[in-house]
C-alpha cells in the first residue's frame, strides 16, 4: 500500500509515492537524497536521525512520513546553516571542535538548536538535561557541552 | 638521482617552464599505473593532479608524496585518522620536514589506489608509527630539492635554506627557486629504502637527515582538525551516505538463536514486497530490495525457519564461574623474576583478590554499513567501507569476489565510529557476498541490534592477584594471572572472510588466535609473575560472543584488577596509594606522570579510605590509577559521587597527567584525551553485554545503555607532559586504560566499599553498599 506524501523540507516541495508507514528519515535520505540525518537506531533512542518539524526537534526514524502534513515544515541540517551562513550551533561546534567520528553530531546540533530557540540562557545543568538521551559514543560530551553554551551566548 | 638532469649556471631566476624544459627538470616519470583507476578514483586522480604516476610501491617517494603544480603539497597516509586528528598531526610533521605552511598540505587516507598498507588504525600508532615514513620522505622530497637547486642556484646545498616552498641562498634571499618551478605537477621518480614490511611496521628512509627537534615550528603547534567544518555543516559524506547508480539495499537476517541453522524460508511471506529477492549462503540469509524501507520491512517479515540447537551460552550469573571452571586453551607467563611461591611462603601476610570484567560491545553509534560494485564484467571492484583498517577489508573483499587484491579499490569514507574491530569489516563482507551473488552493486547496513547484538565483543575475563609482604609492609612478592576469552577470537583486520560474521554464516570455518594481555607498568617488585590464559569461545563460526580488539584492547579490565590491586595492597601496608606507587615504581616518566597528577589534582594523603559502609545520602571520594601503553603513561585522579540509594556514581572530576613523548599538536591530544576519559567512563560505569543461554540479548542503548550528558564529569583536568626528545607514542586509547580503577578506587575512598567486578552500574553498587 502507496500514498502519495507531499513534504515541506528546507523550504522546498517534494512529492513521493511511498508506504504511509515509512519513517520520515527514509522519505528524506532515499526519496530526497538528503545526506542528514543520519540512521542510528531507529528506535528514537539515540537523536542521530534529528530534524526540526515546525521548529521542533523530531527523531525522523521513529517518525511516520504519514505523520508530517504538507504544511509542516522540515528542517534538516543541511537546511540549518551552511559554512558560509552557519547557524551559531553549527558555528560554535566548529569553533569547540566538537565531533570525533561525526555521525552524531547532527542530533545534537539539530536538538541544541531548538533549545537554544527557547531559552539561550539554559544553565549547565539545563543543557545537561535538555540534551539527555542523545548518544555520543565518542565520548565528545565534553566539548558537546562547551558549543552550546558559546551558541547560546551568541543567539542571547 | 636518475631524475635531475645537468645543473644549470647561473640562473637565478628561474621560469617554471625553463627548470621543466631542460635547465635541469626532473623527468616526468614514465612509469605507467599498474592498476584501472574505477571512475571515482579517476575523478579523485584527476582532482589531484594525479592521472599517471609511478606505481604504488613504498620505494617510491612519489607514493608518499606529491607537489602539484599549485603548490599544494599531498601527503599519502597509509594509516587512518578516526576522529581525533592524526591526519593533521601527519600534514603538521610532513610540513615541518619539507618547510611549507601547514595550510597546502592535504592527508589522503584510506584510498588503497593512493596508499599503501601502514596497518590502518590500529593500537593508537598512528603518529608513533605511521607518521614516520612520511617524516622521512618529506625530509627525503626536501633534500632532492635543495640538492636540485643547489645547481639551478649555484650555490652549494648547506647555503640554502627553505621557507614556504622557497629555497634561497642564505644572505641573498634574491637568489632563489620555488618547489613549484623545480617539481610542481612532476614525479620525484627517486627510490626511498623500505624495511619490508606491510603494516603498522612499514618503515621507509631517505638519505635525508630529518630535522632536529629545536627547529620544529609546525609541530608542537594547536592547529585544527580538517574534519570538522564537513562534520558540522552536513557536507561530509559518510560512508551510510554512498550511493551508486543501480545499487540495492540488503539487509541480514539473523538466526533467533546464536548457532542456528537455517530448516526452511517461506519466501511467500513477503510476496507483498514487490521485487524483493532473498539470497542466501548456509546460514547466511539476506532480504535485497530497491528500495532501502522495502529492505527493512523483508527482514522484519520474511519466515524463516531455524534450527534449535542446544542453547551455546552459560546462564549469565554463572559467566565468571564458566570462566574459572573452562579449560585452558593457552597460558603464557609474560614477565617475570625471583621465585613468587618461595617468597610468597616466606610472607608475614599475603593479600588476595579476583577481580571480574564483562563482555562489552563496540556498540557504534550506527551499525556497519558497506557498498560493494563490481565492475568490467567481474573483473575488478570497488569497496567503500567506514573500516578503520580498509587496506584489509579490500583484501576480504578480494578473496570474497575471487580477485587479485589490485583489482580491488578499498576507499574508506567515516563511518558511524569504531573503537578497533567493529561490525565494519562485517558489512564488507556481507555486501560483497550479496553484490557476488546478484551482479547489482549493493549497499549493506546493519540495523540496530546487530550494531549491539553481534559486532565482535572486548572479551570477558576473571583476574586474580597475591602479594606478599614482609613485616615492614615491603612487597616482597607478586603475581598476576588473568584467564578469560581470547582476545582474537576473529583477527583485528579484517582480511581473511573466515574471521568475518557473514562469510563465518555462509560456511567459512573461523581460526580463533589466542592472545591475552598482562598490565603494562613498571613496578619494580622482587619476586615478580604476571601472565594469563584464554580459553575457546562458545563455538566457532557465528558467535555473537566472539571477541576482538575493542579500544585500548584488555587494557581496562587488565588495569582495573591491577591497579586496585596496587590500592589494596596499599591499604594493607598502611601507606596512602600515591606514596605507594612512588615507592616501586621504576620509570623515570612514570614517577614524573604519578607526582605530577598528585600535584595538579592537590592530593591529599591517606592511607585508609574517607569513608565507611553503611549510612544514605551522597559521599565523595578519589582514587588514583596509571598506566603505560606503548611508551605512553597516564596517571588519573578520579573525584566521584557516589548516591548510597541509588547506587549513582557520578565521576564528578578527572585529572590526567599524560606523556606521550614529544607533543606534535597539544589541542587535537587533549580532545582525544577528554573522549577517552568520557567513553571510558561509559565504559567504567555503565557497560555489560546481557545475554540468555540463547542469544546476546543486549540490542539497543536501552539494553546496553552508555553514559550521557547528565552522567559526564563537570571537569577533565588535562596535564600534558611535553618531551621534546621523546619519540611521540600513542594518545587514542592510554588514558582509557587506567580509567575503571581510578573510579574504583575512589568509590572505595568515598564508600569504604572495594567493588571488585565491573561495570559499576547503579545496580551492582547498590548490592555490593547493601551487602557491605
Amino acid at each position: 500500500m502507496t500514498e502519495r506524501i507531499t513534504l515541506n523540507v528546507n523550504g522546498k516541495t517534494h512529492s513521493m509515492t511511498v508506504d504511509p508507514d515509512m519513517p520520515l528519515l527514509y522519505a528524506l535520505r532515499d526519496e530526497i537524497g538528503l545526506r542528514n540525518p543520519k540512521f542510528g537506531c531507529g528506535l528514537a533512542q539515540c537523536g542521530a536521525c534529528t530534524v526540526h518539524v515546525n521548529g521542533e526537534a523530531t527523531r525522523s526514524c521513529a517518525t511516520p512520513v504519514s505523520a508530517i502534513s504538507a504544511t509542516d515544515k522540515v528542517v534538516t541540517l543541511e537546511g540549518l546553516g551552511t559554512a558560509e551562513k552557519p547557524h551559531p550551533v553549527q558555528k560554535a561546534f566548529e569553533e569547540e571542535q566538537v565531533a570525533q567520528c561525526g555521525y552524531c553530531i547532527n542530533g545534537w546540533v539539530m536538538t541544541s538548536a531548538a533549545l537554544l530557540k527557547q531559552n539561550p540562557k539554559m544553565t549547565d545543568a539545563q543543557i545537561r538535561e535538555g540534551l539527555a538521551g542523545l548518544k555520543c559514543r565518542c565520548g565528545t560530551h565534553m566539548g558537546i557541552i562547551r558549543a552550546v553554551k558559546r551558541a547560546g551566548t551568541m543567539m542571547g | 638521482m636518475n631524475a635531475i638532469n645537468k645543473p644549470a649556471k647561473k640562473n637565478f631566476s628561474v621560469s617554471r617552464r625553463a627548470v621543466l624544459q631542460g635547465t635541469g627538470a626532473f623527468v616526468l616519470s614514465a612509469a605507467v599505473p599498474t592498476f584501472v583507476l574505477s571512475k571515482k578514483a579517476a575523478a579523485q586522480a584527476a582532482r589531484l593532479g594525479i592521472a599517471a604516476k609511478p606505481a604504488l610501491e613504498p620505494t617510491q617517494l612519489d607514493t608518499w608524496l606529491k607537489i602539484a603544480a599549485d603548490g599544494k603539497v599531498t601527503a599519502f597516509f597509509g594509516k587512518m585518522d578516526m576522529g581525533q586528528g592524526v591526519d593533521v598531526a601527519i600534514a603538521q610533521v610532513v610540513a615541518e620536514e619539507l618547510d611549507v605552511k601547514l595550510e597546502n598540505v592535504e592527508v589522503i587516507m584510506g584510498d588503497t589506489y593512493f596508499t599503501v598498507n601502514q596497518g590502518g588504525a590500529s593500537g593508537s600508532t598512528g603518529v608513533q608509527n605511521g607518521a614516520i615514513p612520511l617524516r622521512n620522505a618529506a625530509a627525503e622530497a626536501r633534500r632532492v630539492l635543495v640538492e636540485h637547486a643547489s645547481k639551478i642556484l649555484g650555490a652549494p646545498a648547506d647555503k640554502l635554506t627553505v621557507t614556504d616552498g622557497i629555497v634561497s641562498v642564505v644572505g641573498d634571499s634574491s637568489k632563489k627557486v620555488s618547489y613549484v618551478e623545480m617539481i610542481g605537477g612532476n614525479y620525484f621518480d627517486v627510490k626511498v629504502e623500505w624495511n619490508g614490511q606491510v603494516g603498522n611496521g612499514m618503515v621507509v628512509t631517505g638519505k635525508a637527515k630529518v630535522k632536529p627537534v629545536a627547529d620544529y615550528r609546525v609541530v608542537g603547534k594547536p592547529y585544527k582538525r580538517f574534519d570538522i567544518p564537513g562534520k558540522v555543516y552536513g557536507t561530509t559524506d559518510f560512508v551510510t551516505d554512498v550511493r551508486v547508480p543501480g545499487m540495492v539495499h540488503a539487509r541480514m537476517v539473523m538466526p533467533p538463536t546464536a548457532g542456528a541453522s537455517v530448516v526452511k524460508i517461506d519466501e511467500s511471506s513477503i510476496k507483498n514486497l514487490k521485487g524483493v529477492r532473498v539470497v542466501r549462503q548456509k546460514d547466511f540469509v539476506a532480504v535485497v530490495a530497491d528500495k532501502e524501507w522495502d529492505a527493512i520491512k523483508a527482514r522484519e517479515q520474511l519466515a524463516v525457519t531455524w534450527s534449535k540447537p542446544t542453547p551455546p551460552f552459560p546462564d549469565q550469573n554463572g559467566l565468571y564461574d564458566y570462566i574459572r571452571k573452562a579449560t585452558s586453551a593457552a597460558k603464557k607467563v609474560e614477565e617475570g623474576n625471583g621465585n613468587v611461591p618461595d617468597a610468597l611462603k616466606g610472607a608475614a601476610r599475603v593479600i588476595e583478590a579476583e577481580y571480574e570484567w564483562p563482555f562489552q560491545s563496540h556498540a557504534s553509534m550506527g551499525p556497519a554499513c558497506a557498498v560493494v560494485q563490481i565492475e568490467e564484467g567481474g573483473k575488478t571492484a570497488t569497496v567503500w567501507t567506514g573500516s578503520q583498517k580498509p587496506h584489509y577489508v579490500r583484501d576480504g573483499v578480494a578473496k570474497i569476489l575471487g580477485m587479485e587484491q589490485d583489482a580491488v579499490h578499498g576507499i574508506w569514507v567515516p563511518g558511524p565510529g569504531s573503537y578497533g574491530r567493529n561490525d565494519a569489516g562485517d558489512a564488507a563482507t556481507g555486501a560483497a557476498m550479496v553484490a557476488k551473488m546478484i551482479g547489482k552493486p549493493v549497499r549493506m547496513q546493519g540495523m540496530r541490534d546487530e550494531g549491539h547484538a553481534w559486532d565482535p565483543k572486548g572479551p570477558a575475563s576473571i583476574h586474580q592477584a597475591k602479594a606478599g609482604l614482609d613485616a615492614q609492609g615491603n612487597v616482597i612478592a607478586y603475581w598476576f594471572n588473568s584467564k578469560g576469552f581470547s582476545r582474537l577470537d576473529v583477527n583485528s583486520n579484517e582480511s581473511d572472510p573466515s574471521d568475518n560474521l557473514p562469510s563465518q554464516l555462509g560456511g567459512s570455518v573461523s581460526k580463533a588466535a589466542m592472545a591475552f594481555n598482562v598490565p603494562e607498568e613498571s613496578y619494580g617488585f622482587a619476586n615478580k609473575s604476571m601472565g594469563w590464559e584464554t580459553i575457546p569461545q562458545f563455538f566457532r563460526n557465528g558467535n555473537p560472543l566472539r571477541s576482538s580488539h575493542l579500544r585500548d584492547p584488555l587494557g581496562p579490565q587488565l588495569q582495573f584488577a591491577s591497579e586496585q590491586f596496587m590500592d589494596e595492597v596499599a591499604l594493607a601496608a598502611n601507606v596512602d596509594p600515591i606514596e605507594f606507587r612512588l615507592k616501586y615504581l621504576k620509570n623515570p616518566r612514570d614517577i614524573a606522570v604519578m607526582k605530577a597528577v598528585a600535584e595538579k589534582s592537590g592530593w591529599k594523603s591517606r592511607s585508609r579510605p574517607n569513608g565507611k559502609p553503611g549510612g544514605t545520602g551522597t559521599v565523595a571520594g578519589r582514587g588514583v590509577a596509571y598506566a603505560r601503553r606503548g611508551g605512553t603513561v597516564v596517571a588519573i585522579v578520579a573525584e566521584v559521587e557516589v548516591d548510597r540509594s541509588t547506587g549513582a556514581i557520578w565521576p564528578r572530576k578527572f585529572t590526567v597527567a599524560h606523556d606521550a613523548g614529544i607533543i606534535i599538536n597539544p589541542e587535537n591530544l587533549r580532545m582525544t584525551i577528554e573522549g577517552n576519559i568520557v567513553q571510558g567512563s561509559s565504559r567504567a560505569i555503565f557497560e555489560e553485554v546481557m545475554f540468555d543461554r540463547d542469544k546476546v540479548t543486549s540490542v539497543d542503548w536501552m539494553t546496553y545503555p552508555i553514559l550521557e550528558t547528565m552522567q559526564a564529569p563537570e571537569t577533565i583536568d588535562v596535564v600534558l607532559i611535553n618531551m621534546p626528545n621523546e619519540k611521540p607514542t600513542g594518545a587514542g586509547e592510554a588514558s582509557m586504560r587506567p580509567l575503571a580503577a581510578a573510579i574504583a578506587n575512589a568509590v572505595f575512598d568515598a564508600t569504604g566499599v572495594r567493588v571488585r567486578r565491573g561495570p559499576l552500574s547503579p545496580d551492582r553498587i547498590k548490592g555490593y553498599l547493601s551487602q557491605a
